[in-house]
């Protein structure tokens, strides 16, 4: 038997009609290590999980999963959990109104004879979220926990299984940097207990920081495996090389801005939370953009930054908001999206699955979705012009899609995203508000943005970013507002920034005193 | 700079770009795909009742029957897919038929004794009205359309009963033509065929074949996807082939056209271009689509979603006026499970239930499914409770067929 690997999958093909999404993938796994797992979006990380976890299952794919020397024929999630092996996926799968302890039993509840015993259950819970860190009572309904508490809910859920793989995907995607450095801190915690983790994330950092071994796919391939504890320092940029194929001396375009008058300033803005009113989310912050600039917008999640931008896109988000928005110097009022829209403010989401995009519906349609009037004579759309624009876009941007026809659901996070851009581009504002606007995207996807927001500060458009990765914002803005609990607490020029500094306005407590 | 230069192409396109999958490709089809399944559906419920029948389903008086029959779901259809695209539902529409038809036929009858015209407007707006009143709450107060169209369902049932008692019968006779009449033969006869029937036919085909070309010379004219010449031939062939048939088979029937299979034809006509040509319409996909996504676009989802159920009130109005000419008579329990009629059509159509899909044709489609269904199980006499336990399975196994056939389709 094969002791130094836990897993080895061998030789693994996966077709789909007419795709390769795995054409021949080794993994190996040694006992007890963190193993990353890099490359592009559609390199075909997730789709080797799935293998894995017997989602798709035995006899669906070419190739042997070899666990603990034993070839496993996995019929469904289930064979694979009751071998100890467990995927958290992306986006959590706890149900909301049921508390933590109903969460980590779901489906493998502490019962006798179908009664649930709840005093077992509450007190099993207990001892998972002490193993975890996590200082919630267990009957705590997870809808009223945090994305970071969620992310340690579902590993204790992992442990409740007597997991012995754990396989976490982009773990850390919707995490602050706190939360990020905890649940990070567990999984070694968890290697030290002797639990192999998988996980795979595009935060390149944290690889460096706690993997052991790393293994690189691109185009379905496995391309290398690369040991991080070695004589040689394994870095940010040697694992980019590996994923894209090229080495990536510039993440960031050069651009030199030519900068115009005000086009955007808000002044006193403050916005309380929606459904605990007095909360102040956003408190008297004030901003200008000017025409050419890109303007960038720093802080940790709560901040704030969101809930800036939506309420001033036609209060999409809080209530009793109150400031004042000025449009080329005049004061406008921006109480509905179609006001915002009118007035030349646009704002591309952070989560452009749920507020961006009609996944069920084509590129062309999703790329008019904001400006269907400029295409409508007497209420009647003009379908030819329509597909010429989106035709047009699909060029200009290099929106991967067979035709633009196709279902937006269908493409990559990278080409939604540019559909998103192409939406709001084609609206012709004078202000765009991008909010994360390469979240969840690969490295060559991510230049294309940035070449993309140059470009329309060139066009003498103003654009603000909101951005949680700050190398993006100190490589792509010109200027930077720090956030920190809804107020502004630091503008920096981008001559004078650095994380440093940018983190030290991100944390002051919003009396101006660092933490 | 940089010391690797043994690597790759340094294109500012990366790598895996070029694979365009088959399946994004195929999926370009998807949705027509899923027409076409519908449609094959009829054709062979349809054969199979001829054969079944004798040959009686297709006889010329019972096809002028089968519109006749069913227009009021085919109308209720429209309003519905609508409704349904925008992800709501609509409890409501038999109550609101039978509230209607009462109004209708009170304004018509002594002592008010309006022209029966007038009476047909009144009933329009008095439907449209009724949606505006649901609309409301569901657009502007936000109580979810399920809740607000079970309280007007028993609403306007009782509000039917107010107004009628139990039956208003009397009513004249230029009025009862709308659903029991047919166009005036005024072109005389062929072999025994009405020629304004053969007319519309022919126009109809000529219309279908003329816009269908127009469509695809214009894609081709932009270099933009069109589907495969003999696809697209065989299309238009089998749709030209089927008007023709039902063209020919209803110009033998006693009366030629039925004058409600003219306004469901007008209908379908209509709406299809205001679902699929007009902002309105794209509208209604978008909400159902993404609601949120559609708002922070610009979408006014609020002013959609009022107007969606005002129309579906005029259309409910519209089913009300054949409803009660065809009984020539309105009755407090007319409209008994017209929702579900309508609703189950969507649905056979292809509708999703989550909002967002539906296709005006479709929902014809579903309820010429039910109504040949209807027919064919009739002439057949097969008992009545039958008829409904077999309707019932078949919108069961309509629905389930679609979702194997998508699921197989491979949702990644």
């Amino acid at each position: 038997m094969d002791t130094e690997h836990i897993l080895e999958m061998r030789g693994i093909t996966k077709t789909f009609p007419g795709v390769k999404a795995l054409s021949d993938v080794t993994l190996a796994v040694r006992r007890g290590e963190i193993h990353a797992i890099c490359g592009e979006n559609g390199a075909g990380k997730s789709t080797l999980m799935k293998v894995l976890s017997g989602i798709y299952p035995h006899g669906t794919y070419e190739g042997d999963i070899v666990l603990d020397g034993e070839v496993q024929e996995f019929r469904g999630i289930r064979d694979s959990e009751r071998q100890g092996i467990v995927i958290i996926h992306q986006e959590l799968a706890l149900s909301p109104y049921l508390s933590i302890a109903e969460n980590i039993f779901l489906g493998n509840e502490r019962a006798q004879r179908g009664v649930v015993d709840w005093n077992r259950t509450n007190a099993e819970a207990a001892r998972l979220l002490a193993r975890v860190g996590l200082a919630e009572r267990p009957d705590t309904r997870v809808s009223d926990i945090g994305v970071g508490k969620q992310q340690l809910v579902e590993i204790a859920k992992a442990l409740s299984k007597e997991v012995r793989l754990l396989i976490l995907d982009e773990p850390t995607a919707a995490l602050n940097d706190e939360d990020s450095a905890h649940l990070l801190g567990l999984i070694e915690g968890l290697r030290a207990e002797g639990i192999t983790s998988i996980i795979i994330s595009h935060k390149l950092n944290e690889i460096e920081a706690i993997a052991d071994t790393t293994t690189i796919i691109r185009d379905g391939q496995t391309i290398e495996s690369l040991p991080m504890r070695g004589d040689v320092r394994v870095t940010e940029e040697r694992i980019i090389r590996g994923m894209v194929g090229r080495p990536l001396d510039h993440r960031f375009p050069e651009h030199t801005p030519s900068i115009g008058d005000e086009v955007l300033r808000i002044e006193d803005w403050t916005v309380h939370h929606p459904v605990d009113q007095a909360r102040k989310v956003v408190d008297g912050a004030s901003l200008t953009v000017r025409r050419g600039e890109i303007v960038g917008l720093a802080g940790l999640m709560g901040a704030g930054r969101t809930e800036l931008a939506m309420s001033v896109f036609g209060r999409s988000y809080g209530t009793r908001i109150s400031g004042r928005v000025y449009k080329d110097g005049h004061e406008v009022t921006v109480g509905t999206v179609q006001q915002a829209i009118a007035h030349g403010i646009a704002y591309a989401t952070e989560d452009r699955k749920r507020f961006g995009l009609n996944l069920i519906d084509t590129v062309q349609h999703n790329v008019s979705a904001a400006a269907l009037g400029k295409l409508a004579r007497g209420g009647v759309v003009d379908r030819e012009a329509e597909s010429k624009i989106a035709e047009q876009y699909r060029k200009d941007l290099n929106i991967r899609t067979p035709t633009v026809a196709a279902l937006v659901g269908k493409l990559s996070g990278g080409n939604q995203q540019k559909v998103v851009l192409s939406k709001w581009i084609y609206a012709d504002p004078d202000v765009l508000i991008l909010d994360e606007p390469t979240r969840g995207i690969d490295v060559g996807a991510k230049f294309e943005i940035y070449t993309i927001i140059n470009r329309l500060a060139d066009a003498g458009k103003g654009v603000l970013v909101i951005s949680s990765e700050l190398p993006e914002l100190l490589g792509v803005c010109d200027r930077i507002y720090a956030l920190s609990q809804g107020r502004v607490t630091g503008e920096v020029a981008r001559a004078d920034a650095t994380q440093e500094h940018l983190m030290h306005f991100m944390t002051m407590d919003k009396d101006g005193i660092a933490r | 700079m940089s010391t690797t230069t043994d690597v790759n192409v340094p294109s500012p396109t990366p790598p895996g770009a070029p694979r365009v999958p088959l399946a994004q490709r195929l999926q370009g089809l998807g949705g027509n795909a899923r027409q076409y399944g519908i449609f094959g559906a009829l054709v062979v419920i349809v054969l199979l009742f001829q054969v079944l029948t004798d040959g009686k389903l297709l006889l010329a008086n019972n096809v002028a029957a089968l519109f006749q029959q069913n227009a009021y779901v085919m109308i209720l259809a429209i309003g519905m897919v609508m409704v349904i695209v925008a992800g709501h539902i609509d409890l409501s529409v038999g109550s609101v038929v039978a509230f209607v038809g009462g109004i209708v036929a009170v304004t018509m009858r002594d002592p008010i004794g309006l022209p029966w015209i007038t009476a047909v407007l009144v009933g329009l707006a008095v439907g449209a009205l009724v949606g505006a009143w649901q609309g409301f709450w569901v657009a502007y107060v936000g109580i979810p359309a399920f809740i607000v169209t079970l309280a007007g369902m028993l609403v306007f049932r009782g509000l039917a009963l107010v107004v009628v008692g139990e039956t208003l019968a009397g009513l004249p006779s230029a009025f009862i033509r709308i659903s029991k009449g047919s166009l005036p033969n005024v072109l005389g006869f062929v072999n025994n065929m009405d020629v304004v029937t053969l007319a519309i036919g022919g126009l109809a085909i000529a219309a279908l074949a003329l816009t269908q070309v127009r469509a695809r010379r214009a894609l081709r004219r932009h270099d933009l996807h069109v589907e495969a010449l003999g696809l697209f031939v065989a299309k238009i062939a089998m749709i030209a082939v089927g008007i023709g048939v039902l063209t020919v088979i209803l110009s033998f029937s006693a009366g030629g056209t039925p004058i409600v299979l003219v306004i469901v034809g007008v209908l379908v006509v209509a709406y299809s271009f205001l679902m699929g040509r007009t902002v309105f319409g794209r509208h209604i996909y978008a909400i159902g689509g993404n609601r949120q996504a559609a708002a922070l676009s610009g979408v006014n989802t609020r002013k959609v979603d009022f107007w969606i159920f005002v129309n579906m009130g005029l259309l409910a109005g519209v089913a009300a006026i054949v409803t009660t000419a065809r009984a020539g008579a309105a009755i407090a329990a007319a409209g008994q499970n017209f929702e579900l009629d309508a609703i189950a059509a969507c649905f056979i159509g292809g509708a999703a239930v989550t909002g967002g899909i539906g296709r005006i044709a479709g929902a014809i489609v579903g309820a010429l499914i039910m109504g040949v269904l209807n027919m064919g199980l009739s002439i057949l006499s097969v008992d009545p409770s039958w008829q409904m336990a077999i309707k019932g399975m078949v919108l069961l196994l309509a629905v389930a067929f679609d979702l194997l056939n998508k699921r197989r389709a491979g949702t990644q």
